[in-house]
């Protein structure tokens, strides 16, 4: 089933100093249960990507499907969650009450909210958390809450912009086995951005890298790794090839910028 | 599970440790506190020397003195040479006299103690009762300066609580009015264009040529009493409410106003879970202000009221007859109640940011 299909998708910003072409000609097709990884240079249009499937930026030319709705239809249906770079925890709520905060907005009962909020928390290994405040807890773990809030509301799409790309590697690492099992576990479709190849390779079925100036595709692949994929597996053969092709995907897109 | 949550600070120390710490620090401050404190008392003490000469040697001069320069010459001599012609009788005159110049600071004090808590307790029983005033919802009777210590009306505790009345209640109406200016104005363009100029001009009129005004414009509705002296101090108090709040309710990040937005939540709830709460420690930053600039504003409406109690009464009918020593104990009385009230404020908002988790 496709979740999300883009058709020559154009989106141009007017500013001061004349349009800025963000995307031109985005074709793409993302199927139900796939991990899709954006990876690119900065203002090569993968953030921008995202905010066109949630509906925070309006595509200027083309058309774009959510679960088969327009993005703003997908979004008032609520059929996706998303994770920013900052975890964006309020400091004033403890991590639970962060983790129903959509839930209350979405008018959950009270019961429901803290039932969810246990199993979320679970999901993502926090449980025992939810009484703390955002501050008393590591920059990983804050972004795991986080990953908790924009799963609580059972969407069935995961967008998620550089979410542990404010972390070190060594927590990132472990965060990227815990994505994807929880993936596995929950079977949702994920839109990941990335500016880290390993991270990228590692975690994807299928990874789009794109290029500058305008923002397009400049290649789209389907990874050949099995979905179990223990942290050594980026030592394989199988995964430095595809790395490499994602490297030169990424040279290439430069060059022609 | 190999990240642990980082420890509250202090969390580990014990509580006597923690107090400890807590006088130490204060010790720390004390020293320069008191030495900036005693320079300044210094300084006063100093600088009534010359400016109640003139007097000094008046008085002098009545009890029998002799100078050697007639009091139609040093009517035109500066207090300096006043001290240089006589001064003895400058220093021995300086700190006694009844309607000094620059009242010393013991004068001052000693008039705050006895217009606070020496009003002699042991005398005279209700006949001395001189007036009756409405006060916080309740009547009070106003005695004689020999009577119970709050309600004699020398009593400057009376006469404070007279210009807290109007203050708090001024304070409350100017508060709400700048949380409700600045909810429009970040909701809508056309208030953010049309009311922050006119907030803005509105702190530019000097508040004691509009006080008459609207003590008049009021009186012509046939509104008196508490309320037009409450609008005035609102009318000073609202403004730094308006422009924290406005800041305040703006500190949300982008990320944080679309994160909202994914959740499809409205502009009421984003008021209510994100901006508000975000705004809390510019809105106590903005009250402190407001508290302060309401008390200034309660005082002056006292002034073209014609009121005979209250602070700002007290500073007037000082200044009618000359009696500088009410004048600076009715300023030190302002200054007194100003600093608790902002204190109060500082403790509610250590509670309230406590309460949110944002106080670490």
């Amino acid at each position: 089933m496709t979740t999300i299909s883009a058709t020559s998708l154009d989106l141009t910003f007017q500013t001061a100093d004349g349009p800025v072409h963000a995307l031109r000609g985005i074709d793409l097709t993302v199927e139900a249960g796939e991990f899709v990884s954006f990876i690119g240079p900065s203002g090569c249009g993968k953030t921008t990507f995202l905010r066109c499937v949630a509906a925070l930026e309006t595509p200027t030319a083309g058309e774009l499907q959510v679960q088969g709705m327009t993005p703003d239809e997908a979004r008032r249906a609520r059929a996706y969650g998303y994770v920013f770079q900052a975890a964006g925890l309020y400091p004033w709520r403890t991590i639970g009450r962060n983790v129903t905060l959509p839930l209350e907005i979405m008018g959950y009962p009270k019961a429901e909210r803290r039932e969810r909020m246990e199993r979320v928390l679970d999901l993502v290994e926090l449980s025992g958390f939810a009484n703390k405040y955002p501050w008393q807890l590591s920059g990983g773990m804050q972004q795991r809450a986080s990953i908790a809030r924009a799963l609580s509301f059972d969407a069935g799409i995961l967008l998620m912009d550089e979410p542990f790309g404010a972390l070190d590697e060594i927590v990132r690492d472990r965060l990227n086995e815990e994505l994807l099992a929880l993936w596995a576990r929950t079977g949702k479709t994920c839109l990941f951005v990335t500016h880290s190849i390993p991270e990228a390779v590692y975690l994807s079925t299928k990874i789009v890298v794109m290029s500058p100036r305008p923002g397009r595709i400049a290649d789209v692949i389907d990874s050949p790794l099995p979905r179990e994929r223990p942290l050594d597996i980026r030592d394989t053969p199988e995964f430095l090839a595809v790395a490499h092709r994602v490297r030169e995907g990424l040279r290439e897109g430069m060059e022609a910028a | 599970m190999t990240d642990h949550p980082i420890s509250a600070p202090g969390a580990g120390i014990g509580r006597s440790l923690r107090v400890g710490l807590l006088v130490r620090r204060m010790m720390g401050t004390a020293g320069p506190v008191l030495a900036v404190v005693a320079g300044l008392l210094a300084i006063w003490y100093l600088a009534a020397i010359p400016m109640n000469a003139a007097q000094s040697v008046t008085d002098a001069e009545r009890a029998g003195a002799a100078f050697d320069v007639s009091a139609a010459e040093r009517r035109d001599m500066g207090g300096l040479s006043l001290v240089a012609l006589a001064p003895g009788t400058a220093l021995a005159g300086a700190y006694g006299q009844e309607r000094p110049r620059l009242p010393a600071p013991h004068q001052v004090a000693g008039e705050m103690w006895a217009s606070t808590f020496a009003l002699g307790a042991d005398c005279g029983p209700a006949e001395r009762e001189r007036d009756r005033l409405e006060l916080f919802g309740r009547t009070w009777a106003v005695h004689e300066d020999c009577l119970a210590p709050v309600t004699s009306r020398r009593s400057l505790i009376l006469h404070a609580g007279l210009t807290l009345a109007p203050t708090l209640l001024g304070f409350a109406i100017g508060s709400l009015l700048g949380v409700a200016l600045a909810v429009g104005i970040v909701h809508s363009r056309v208030m953010d264009l049309s009311v922050m100029p006119w907030a803005i001009a509105s702190q530019t009129i000097p508040i004691l040529a509009i006080a008459p005004m609207i003590i008049v414009v009021m009186n012509s509705v046939g509104i008196q009493g508490l309320l037009p002296k409450a609008i005035i101090s609102a009318y000073l108090s609202f403004f730094p409410v308006v422009v924290g709040m406005a800041k305040g309710l703006r500190a949300p990040s982008a990320a944080d106003l679309d994160l909202m937005r994914t959740w499809g939540a409205s502009g009421a709830r984003i008021l209510w879970h994100l901006r508000l709460p975000a705004s809390a420690p510019y809105l106590f930053a903005s009250l402190k202000i407001g508290v302060a600039a309401a008390l200034v504003g309660a005082i002056v409406a006292e002034l073209p009221t014609g009121a005979v109690r209250g602070l700002g009464a007290r500073l007037l009918a000082g200044s009618y007859y000359g009696q500088t020593i009410q004048i600076w104990s009715a300023l030190f009385a302002a200054a007194i109640a100003a600093a608790l009230l902002v204190a109060a404020i500082g403790g509610i908002e250590r509670g309230v940011l406590g309460r949110m988790g944002l106080r670490r």
